[in-house]
């Protein structure tokens, strides 16, 4: 179809027409003048408020019907695709995958491998591995253009000497230009320094920044920036470039040619249940923690427990002696990760809400809903502490027994 | 089933393996330590961790070994300083600064491989790259395992050992593994023992010289620096339109969605909810 405007008279005639049966239908459509142009109709603009007065809503914030119509729908675009048919070298990126999805340090390192292939106009592609289960929705735009995936059930768990054996023969057939590693805690670390001394290459570890020739790399325990020739084996450190936007790349599967399987040493026995309050609280994944609000504090403890949460305080909790005082959070305490925070009978102190401040979800139950933790948190209970946590376990209880019954009736069946 | 294990379990597991761990030739590997900001010598601390795991399993019986430079006041002091701990001796094997310590240590380990080398996952000064206990492994043929905190049990007739390795989040995997082994401690292995004085000055450091130094050539050419501060990632705006530019730049950031309830019921059900979403339960 042209792109060339047809004038509908029908159609205009039934916009003209407000005693028209589809009058009201059509006013949703753009209206448009006799020469293609969009024309704003100010009747359109307005609707009628709670006491029967016209009002026009320039502040956008209303979803009623009519101001919605003059809002324009951001269009969906569709990115450029970078295409690499036949790459004169390979850059090897192992990535994490730290529960199924990139982590930001593999975007990062994937976004270093991309500035590596396509700096001096060379045409170079970048080659993924991932081994175990891969899950992520945005890996078309991680800056993928090879992927190899190792699915079978021995990646489930952890092998790093098979995955060893693996990168040697991937390294040994398509012989790529750069090898480059997450240096994380997720196993990107170890895995690089196993097979830099399989090949017998000498990494350079803690890399955070490359330049044409030279790389800016970490030492002595970071204390020490050194800066050395590019190598072969890149271990890198987070942020060490942008990783990739605004473009689409290929991820095309590649065949495994090479499929060798060894004779591990290390069997993976899965990992243990570690008691929560013995996690240190600056890497606790889930904390509850406890304020001046909480009246009782067995049952405060008892919540803990049966959440499997790591117990952390506010200053007051800590100063009138309910707490140790290593379980305070704060600027004054300890700087907390958590992925989950609850916040039982705190108000937030300016203190305290900067401690949690890399915290992910924080949930706050509180008498007072003005409180800065209200404002902070993006779940907020506001009422009794007790009542509430007494609720949550009654539910916490009702969901595990669901559960285990489940479980039950799937083994009986 | 891996049971509830909590820091008294294991410390109690380790205990028993005491009688376990007869006959079982345990090596570790220290280096000289640096202080993250006086640069001060001292003992270094993961290294520390692995003579505190190799003294509950064999005692005074453990070996170790240090291959550096020998000749100077710091450096035995902070020898003395492991010492304290109470060694017996520590075997010093004495070569210039700069030397490539991998092949010594590799032509000591051949005359006499122990059944587990511990050592730190890093050192504090230098390079610090990780590779040696790596490259030991990988040259002498042994399992290498990274960031352990504790050794559960060791089987010498069944030729195998298990190991707590430490992951992020303060969760421990146990990995079954063979000997010979060669593992690196973590820092949240065991907090080492104080460095007693007496014990420190009964102890002995026997010096060995080495003559097949090779010198580590690429080190000599690279320029190292203090460390400078890392740039602070930016948010990238891409905004295409003027307005939404405008928007990025003055609109407050709010912070999220800020849900509030106040029926007790209603609030625990989707506090619940966010748990299950989370993968918590």
């Amino acid at each position: 179809m042209s792109d060339v405007f047809r004038r509908n008279p029908r159609a205009q005639w039934i916009g003209r027409n407000r005693l028209h049966p589809l009058h009201h239908a059509s006013r949703g459509e753009p209206e448009r003048g006799p020469s293609g142009l969009l024309r704003k109709t100010p009747h359109n603009l307005s609707f009628i408020g709670p006491n029967g007065i016209k009002r026009i809503d320039r502040s956008g914030v209303s979803n009623d019907d009519a101001s919605s119509r003059t809002k324009a729908k951001p269009a969906e675009t569709i990115l450029p695709l970078h295409q690499v048919d036949a790459p004169d070298f390979y850059i090897l990126v192992v990535v994490d995958l730290v529960s199924t999805r990139l982590t930001t340090h593999d975007r990062d390192t994937l976004g270093l491998a991309q500035q590596l292939a396509n700096s001096n106009n060379a045409k170079g592609a970048v080659l993924a591995v991932a081994f175990g289960e891969l899950k992520d929705d945005k890996l078309d735009t991680a800056g993928i253009d090879r992927l190899i995936h190792f699915d079978s059930t021995a990646y489930q768990r952890y092998n790093p000497e098979q995955r060893c054996v693996d990168l040697c023969n991937i390294v040994n057939e398509l012989q790529p230009k750069h090898i480059l590693l997450p240096d994380s805690i997720h196993g990107g670390g170890d895995l690089g320094r196993r097979l830099a001394a399989r090949l017998g290459q000498r990494p350079a570890c803690g890399v955070w920044k490359v330049t044409d020739e030279h790389l800016l790399c970490r030492g002595a325990d970071g204390k020490t920036d050194i800066i050395r020739p590019l190598t072969k084996i890149l271990l890198v450190l987070e942020e060490c470039c942008e990783p990739v936007s605004e473009t689409r790349y290929q991820r095309r599967l590649l065949p495994l040619n090479h499929t060798e399987t060894i004779i591990n040493c290390m069997h993976d026995q899965g990992n243990l249940s570690v008691d929560p309050n013995a996690v240190n609280l600056a890497e606790a994944g889930f904390i509850l923690s406890g304020g001046n609000g909480v009246k009782d504090w067995p049952k405060f403890h008892l919540v803990a427990k049966i959440l499997g949460a790591t117990e952390g305080a506010s200053r007051v909790a800590v100063d009138d002696g309910y707490m140790p005082r290593d379980r305070q959070v704060g600027a004054s305490g300890t700087w907390v990760t958590a992925k989950v925070y609850i916040a039982v009978g705190i108000s937030g102190a300016v203190q305290h809400i900067q401690g949690i401040s890399q915290c992910d979800k924080v949930v706050a139950i509180n008498n007072d809903d003005k409180c800065d933790m209200v404002k902070r948190a993006d779940l907020s209970a506001i009422g009794d502490s007790t009542a509430i946590l007494d609720d949550l376990l009654n539910l916490v209880e009702q969901h595990r027994a669901g559960k285990n019954h489940q479980y039950e009736s799937v083994n009986h069946g | 089933m891996p049971g509830k294990i909590t820091n008294m379990r294991v410390s109690i597991m380790v205990k028993d393996n005491m009688a376990l761990a007869q006959g079982i030739s345990i090596s570790t590997l220290v280096s000289i330590g640096e202080h993250p900001l006086s640069g001060r010598p001292r003992r270094a601390e993961q290294d520390a961790r692995a003579i505190e795991l190799g003294l509950k399993l064999v005692a005074d019986k453990l070996h170790t070994l240090y291959v550096g430079p020998a000749q100077n006041y710091e450096t035995e002091s902070v020898l003395r300083s492991y010492l304290g701990m109470g060694l017996g001796q520590i075997q010093i094997v004495d070569v210039p600064q700069h030397t490539d310590v991998a092949s010594i240590l590799l032509d000591s380990f051949r005359a006499n491989r122990p059944d587990i080398i511990l050592t730190g996952g890093r050192a504090e000064n230098g390079e610090s790259s990780g590779m040696l206990p790596y490259l030991l492994a990988d040259q002498l043929n042994m399992t290498i395992v990274a960031s352990i905190t504790a050794i559960v049990s060791i089987d010498k007739q069944a030729g195998h050992a298990e190991v707590l390795q430490a992951l992020p989040r303060g969760q421990r995997r146990k990995i079954k593994l063979s000997l010979p082994f060669i593992a690196t401690v973590d820092m949240a292995a065991p907090a080492p023992r104080q460095s007693a004085y007496g014990c420190a000055m009964r102890g002995q450091l026997v010096v060995k010289q080495s003559n097949e130094c090779q010198e580590d050539v690429e080190q000599s050419q690279w320029q190292v620096n203090c460390a400078q501060k890392r740039p602070k990632k930016l948010k990238i705006i891409t905004a295409k339109t003027a307005a939404d530019r405008f928007k990025a730049a003055t609109a407050k950031v709010q912070g999220g969605s800020g849900k509030v309830i106040y029926d007790s019921k209603e609030s625990a059900q989707e506090i619940l909810n966010l748990l299950i979403s989370e993968g918590i339960l």
